[in-house]
């Protein structure tokens, strides 16, 4: 099992303990405290996410091996979403991160629980993550 | 839970939510509150099955066909014109335009009026407008040159009319506000305001897609150019609105859209006009909708405009002095007169979190900036919550709204 497997696992194991929206919404809130703080100078129009109801920026660095991401936002939830994204995927191997097909998604329910505009939100901080992995890779 | 106690109500509300069957929807397993009207109304069955009824019944097109279906569908768009000039008490069925909603009237008559814009003419709008009063001006004035203005607003969400006497003066060309604001809930003093457009002789346009829901509005007693409004923010569909416009005005402005039904005479070289209304509805309209829209003021009107908004103004005190006590609740729009709207954030909750934990309830909120970008602006906010009521609300749903912005903020902080 790859590591970005693993580490999905670990988020749906999470999941699973949780019976209602409540202790799942609950997770998610505590992911998002407790991601590591974000550089301000990189709040600027170039590292928001489109697509996002509330504002979420992302910067991701790669230091010739692997792609490190950071996020931030400054509502909770979406804070917390792209806080798993984060989890799973940085500190990852570029190629890895293009191939990941991030099957936790589907798996802990989150795309039945947000509706489209929102998920559009989701789908577009993937979008970006990967297509950042995919550059490094074209260079 | 609040400490206040639920007023008396003047109709049964148990049979009115009765007629709306969306009410009885669950979401996320909880019966659905919907505090969503100031985006749009739900439907009564009346309306519903007049929509039904009208395609397995008579469809059929309009002011063309000599076959029986187009003279009764054609009778049944003409008697809906006339049940709306009597809703908004204008003085002629001329002057009442079918549009596709409130901005396709406002863009009517920013495009129409073209010809009075120039430089050196002024429009003048509110710093409070929904962008539909915003960007149809912003337009004009770009491509005429005519310069736009506003009237300013203070911390209670009220317009300032101070300056009221300078920034409508003789240059100014059309005034352009909302009778009641949607971000808000402002009930703004737009009589005033349509009297010194008067004296200077400039036109008067009123939005009031936020009033028609809550009270009697009168076109005459107003005394303005155009009063523009949606159907589907009161209980009617979506995609058809009401352009009221003076005859004696409408009569002169060009038409907007060229087509079928807007004219007399057609030959290659030139056309003739239709009268009004018609010269002002190129194209085959939203007929269905046009005619269903009679249904819903039918609807209002048997409950009566004055249960209606003794009713919902209960509602919004009731819900107003329970909101108040919670924790850390900043109320955004705090005018004496207020119709249908409570905006508020609560600190450390983020309105989309706000929103996203209602929902999780069962609870139908707003979030967001409501289309009115320079209000947020102008308080240095990202958005509020907002809570916008009618008449099929209740008091125990304003509770469940409370217990649930307790829990978001519990869960959120």
């Amino acid at each position: 099992m790859s590591q970005i497997a693993e580490k999905e696992e670990e988020i749906i194991d999470a999941f699973e303990m949780y019976e209602d929206w409540n202790d799942k919404y609950e997770y998610l809130i505590d992911l998002a405290k407790t991601l590591p703080p974000f550089d301000p100078k990189y709040k600027t129009e170039d590292h928001l996410i489109h697509g996002c109801q509330s504002r979420v920026w992302l910067h991701a660095d790669f230091d010739g091996e692997k792609v490190h991401y950071f996020a931030d936002s400054e509502a909770m939830i979406p804070k917390g979403i792209v806080g798993m994204l984060v989890k799973v995927l940085s500190n990852e191997k570029p190629e890895d991160i293009a191939k990941a097909e991030l099957g936790f998604i589907k798996e802990i329910g989150l795309t039945e629980h947000l509706s489209p505009n929102r998920s559009n939100g989701l789908v577009a901080m993937v979008r970006q993550m990967k297509n950042f992995a995919i550059e490094v890779l074209a260079k | 839970m609040s400490t206040a106690t639920h007023p008396t109500i003047s109709f049964d509300i148990e049979i009115v939510r009765a007629d709306f069957p969306v009410l009885n929807t669950l979401v996320n397993k909880y019966p659905l509150a919907y505090l969503d009207n100031g985006a749009t109304s739900q439907k009564p069955k009346q309306v519903i099955d007049a929509i039904r009824r009208y395609y397995s019944e008579y469809n059929s097109n309009i002011h063309r066909g000599v076959h029986h279906l187009s003279q009764v569908a054609t009778e049944a768009y003409e008697h809906s014109r006339e049940k709306v000039r009597a809703f908004v008490n204008a003085a002629s069925t001329k002057e009442i335009i079918f549009t596709k909603g409130t901005t396709d009237g406002i863009n009517l008559i920013a495009s129409s009026i073209s010809h009075l814009l120039k430089p050196g003419k002024e429009v003048l709008i509110s710093s409070m407008e929904h962008h539909s009063n915003i960007v149809p001006w912003q337009m004009a004035c770009e491509k005429s040159g005519a310069k736009l203005r506003w009237i300013p607003m203070n911390d209670k969400g009220e317009l300032v009319l101070d300056e009221i006497d300078t920034l409508i003066n003789e240059n100014t060309a059309i005034v352009a506000i909302m009778h009641v604001s949607n971000a808000l809930g402002t009930i703004n003093p737009i009589k005033e305001i349509i009297q010194k457009a008067q004296a200077v002789n400039a036109l008067a346009l009123i939005d009031g897609a936020q009033a028609v829901p809550h009270f009697k509005v009168d076109v005459q007693a107003l005394d303005c150019d155009f009063y523009v409004f949606s159907a589907h923010k009161m209980l009617g569909p979506t995609g058809v609105g009401i352009l009221y416009g003076k005859e004696k005005i409408m009569e002169k402005l060009p038409p907007y859209q060229g087509g079928g039904d807007m004219i007399k005479v057609v030959t290659l070289e030139k056309t003739t006009y239709n009268d009004l209304p018609l010269r002002f509805e190129a194209g085959t309209p939203n007929i269905e909708g046009g005619i269903v829209f009679a249904e819903a003021i039918d609807y209002m009107e048997n409950l009566g405009h004055e249960a209606i908004e003794a009713y919902e103004n209960q509602l919004m005190h009731y819900a107003t002095a329970a909101l108040s006590e919670i924790d850390g609740i900043k109320f955004y729009g705090t005018a004496e007169n207020k119709a249908g709207v409570i905006s508020f954030l609560i600190e450390g909750c983020h309105p989309y979190d706000t929103g996203f934990v209602l929902d999780k309830m069962g609870i139908a909120v707003r979030t967001g900036h409501h289309c009115a970008q320079p209000v947020m602006d102008f308080y240095k906010i990202p958005g509020t919550v907002r809570a916008s009521f009618a008449f099929y609300n209740t008091f125990d749903e304003v509770d469940r709204l409370i217990a649930g912005l307790h829990k978001a903020k519990k869960m959120l902080s």
